[in-house]
């Protein structure tokens, strides 16, 4: 277990590395100066040039400025935006939260919606389980943006019912303007989930050890959660967990749609604006989330199956 | 026909051209049956198609011209959808919005299945640190999900088509060449290309020639899979402002103009762009889905 764990570890900061890497010299490369964002498109005499060049460190070799750019980083510096005269670390503590508690409502509608369909559809064979698949088959079609749109004209516009746009403030409120943005961000992945809950429900009920459970007389409930879901529980977590990571990036299409002031929301802002710190910032932060959520998912997998050999690659 | 083989591989190698033609079977799309819902799906994604070609020359109406004060009036007359919020026909602007949605994620799903399907074959044919080299590489690229990758490509290079589906396509490699990789490396190990190689096949020819075709059914699968995504994602990307930019008509473009009439208690703009992209996307997902567990099926 050690041994799997550092080597995943020395894999993730290696990818973390690169990804940095990637990410720096991208932006690095892009055309435009940032200085000219500052000046507002007037030429500046060479005095205030070099004293800005010097403040933002702009003369320095590529590879000074990217070192120092990623050992402040692992402090937690993200450096200044140069536009706003903010700090980035800053700006992305201000939006974290929304974002955060965002992917952290989707999860769990995700989770409740997604394994409670597809064990309802399982067990109950007919219309139940034809409704079941009617349901994930048209969510499944649903993009978050088209999922966003249809719930903001169903339940904001027709029935008024939940606020369309903004943050809101305090915690109820706030809890309330994510309501919509979380369906709209789960519709695509709760149809995934049903979909592989109820096929790996289905199969898993299929075998000899549940027969020969049933047929020694255990309580059904029992058998279900002993027998069935615990294996189960393996793909379901897979599919749950790779999916909770995809909704890391898809957070700034519902957010934009939304009008919430999150972190993918200001990463396209930011994009747009040419604010090059804040692009390279967040998206370093929404690359750690991703890799680290996905190297979950996969000590989640070898936890729950003991059967993956913890030392060797799966190839 | 015989063909010379060396003593030590005969045993394996019962009739090789036998093996090559039911590799052939297995690579190719026979087996698939496609169903009621399977031909529906081929319609409207042919009809897409179609219009992707041809929608700019059939369309009733200038797509880009402007009534104010037709703006969000309903069906009119021969405006069969009526207008959106700057009095354009709406009609129009879907036929016409077809083309960048439709092609752009054609695009994007050629260049990858191109990029990922050229590593899978080479890292299995050359094997080894070759190998190694390459699936470490698709590991890095897999850190960054398509979204992301594009918005960072929008700062770069300036928000357009180009860049968001250059880097949809970049983002999307690693998921063809990890399923092609592993298929490539069973047929890699089959005894026909053993034969080949014996024969004095040269890789490049028995790679393009024989083992490629033989996994076609998975590359055609995979291609069909991405462009469902590609679509969704490019889509977004509009809607976010950093793809097809306005006043050009694409579905995603129009999604995202149509929310201000949306919020008015006009949905019609967004609605009927959502319900383009809807059927569409379905109809590729659903066929996708079935070319995958046909070629899966072939390649137990």
């Amino acid at each position: 277990m050690l041994r799997f764990l550092l080597r995943r570890g020395a894999m993730l900061v290696a990818t973390l590395l690169v990804a940095s890497f990637a990410v720096y010299g991208a932006l690095d490369l892009a055309p435009g100066s940032p200085i000219a964002a500052l000046t507002g498109g007037r030429t500046p005499s060479p005095e205030v040039l070099a004293e800005l060049n010097a403040r933002y460190h702009l003369d320095d070799p590529f590879l000074v400025r990217y070192w120092n750019w990623l050992t402040a980083a692992v402090t937690g510096d993200l450096g200044q935006s140069i536009p706003l005269r903010e700090n980035v670390s800053t700006l992305i503590g201000q939006r974290i939260g929304v974002t955060a508690s965002l992917v952290a409502l989707t999860s769990l509608i995700i989770v409740v919606g997604g394994v409670g369909l597809g064990l309802l559809g399982a067990l109950r064979k007919g219309p139940v389980d034809t409704g079941v698949v009617l349901v994930s088959t048209v969510s499944a079609a649903m993009p978050s943006f088209a999922a966003a749109v249809v719930l903001q004209f169903l339940f904001g516009v027709r029935l008024g019912w939940l606020p369309v746009l903004g943050t809101g403030t305090g915690f109820a409120d706030s809890l309330k303007h994510l309501v919509l943005p979380a369906l709209a961000l789960a519709a695509t992945s709760v149809a995934l989930v049903t979909r592989v809950t109820r096929t790996a429900v289905r199969e898993e009920l299929d075998k000899e050890h549940v027969q020969t459970a049933v047929s020694r007389g255990l309580p059904w409930s029992s058998v279900v959660r002993r027998h069935v879901l615990r294996n189960a529980a393996i793909p379901i977590t897979t599919v749950v967990g790779l999916t909770v990571a995809s909704l890391i990036a898809l957070s700034a299409v519902v957010e934009t749609a939304f009008g919430l002031n999150g972190l993918g929301a200001y990463l396209v802002q930011a994009a747009l604006n040419k604010d090059f710190a804040v692009v390279q910032g967040i998206s370093l932060v929404l690359v750690v989330a991703f890799v680290v959520t996905n190297l979950l998912v996969d000590l989640a997998y070898a936890l729950l199956d003991p059967r993956v050999a913890l030392g060797s690659r799966a190839s | 026909m015989s063909v010379p083989v060396q003593a030590g591989v005969a045993a394996e190698v019962l009739d090789p051209v036998a093996e090559v033609e039911a590799a052939a079977v297995r690579g190719g799309l026979r087996r698939v049956r496609l169903g009621v819902l399977g031909w529906v799906s081929l319609v409207v994604v042919a009809l897409a198609a179609v219009l992707a070609v041809v929608g700019p020359l059939v369309r009733p109406f200038d797509p880009n011209l402007s009534d104010l004060s037709f703006a969000y009036v309903g069906p009119y007359g021969s405006h069969l959808l009526g207008f959106d919020g700057q009095g354009r026909d709406l009609f129009s602007r879907l036929l016409v919005g077809a083309r960048t949605t439709f092609l752009g994620a054609a695009f994007v799903a050629i260049v990858a299945v191109a990029v990922g399907s050229g590593l899978a074959v080479t890292a299995a044919w050359f094997g080894g640190r070759f190998d190694r080299v390459v699936s470490a590489g698709l590991d890095v690229v897999f850190a960054f999900p398509g979204i992301l990758l594009a918005v960072v490509a929008a700062a770069v290079f300036g928000a357009g088509l180009l860049s968001a589906g250059l880097a949809l396509a970049v983002a999307y490699s690693p998921y063809v060449a990890r399923v092609l990789r592993s298929a490539a490396l069973k047929e890699r190990a089959m005894a026909y290309v053993a034969a080949l190689e014996v024969q004095g096949f040269g890789a490049w020819r028995l790679c393009l020639r024989h083992l490629l075709p033989n996994i076609s059914g998975l590359v055609v699968a995979q291609g069909t899979i991405l462009f469902g995504f590609a679509m969704v994602d490019l889509a977004a990307i509009s809607f976010l402002g950093l793809g097809v930019q306005s006043p050009q008509a694409d579905w995603g473009v129009m999604v995202s103009e149509g929310k201000t009439g949306l919020l008015q208690g006009y949905p019609m703009e967004s609605l009927t762009a959502v319900l383009c992209i809807v059927v569409v996307v379905s109809a590729v997902s659903f066929l996708g889905d079935r070319l995958e567990s046909a070629g899966k099926q072939a390649h137990r």
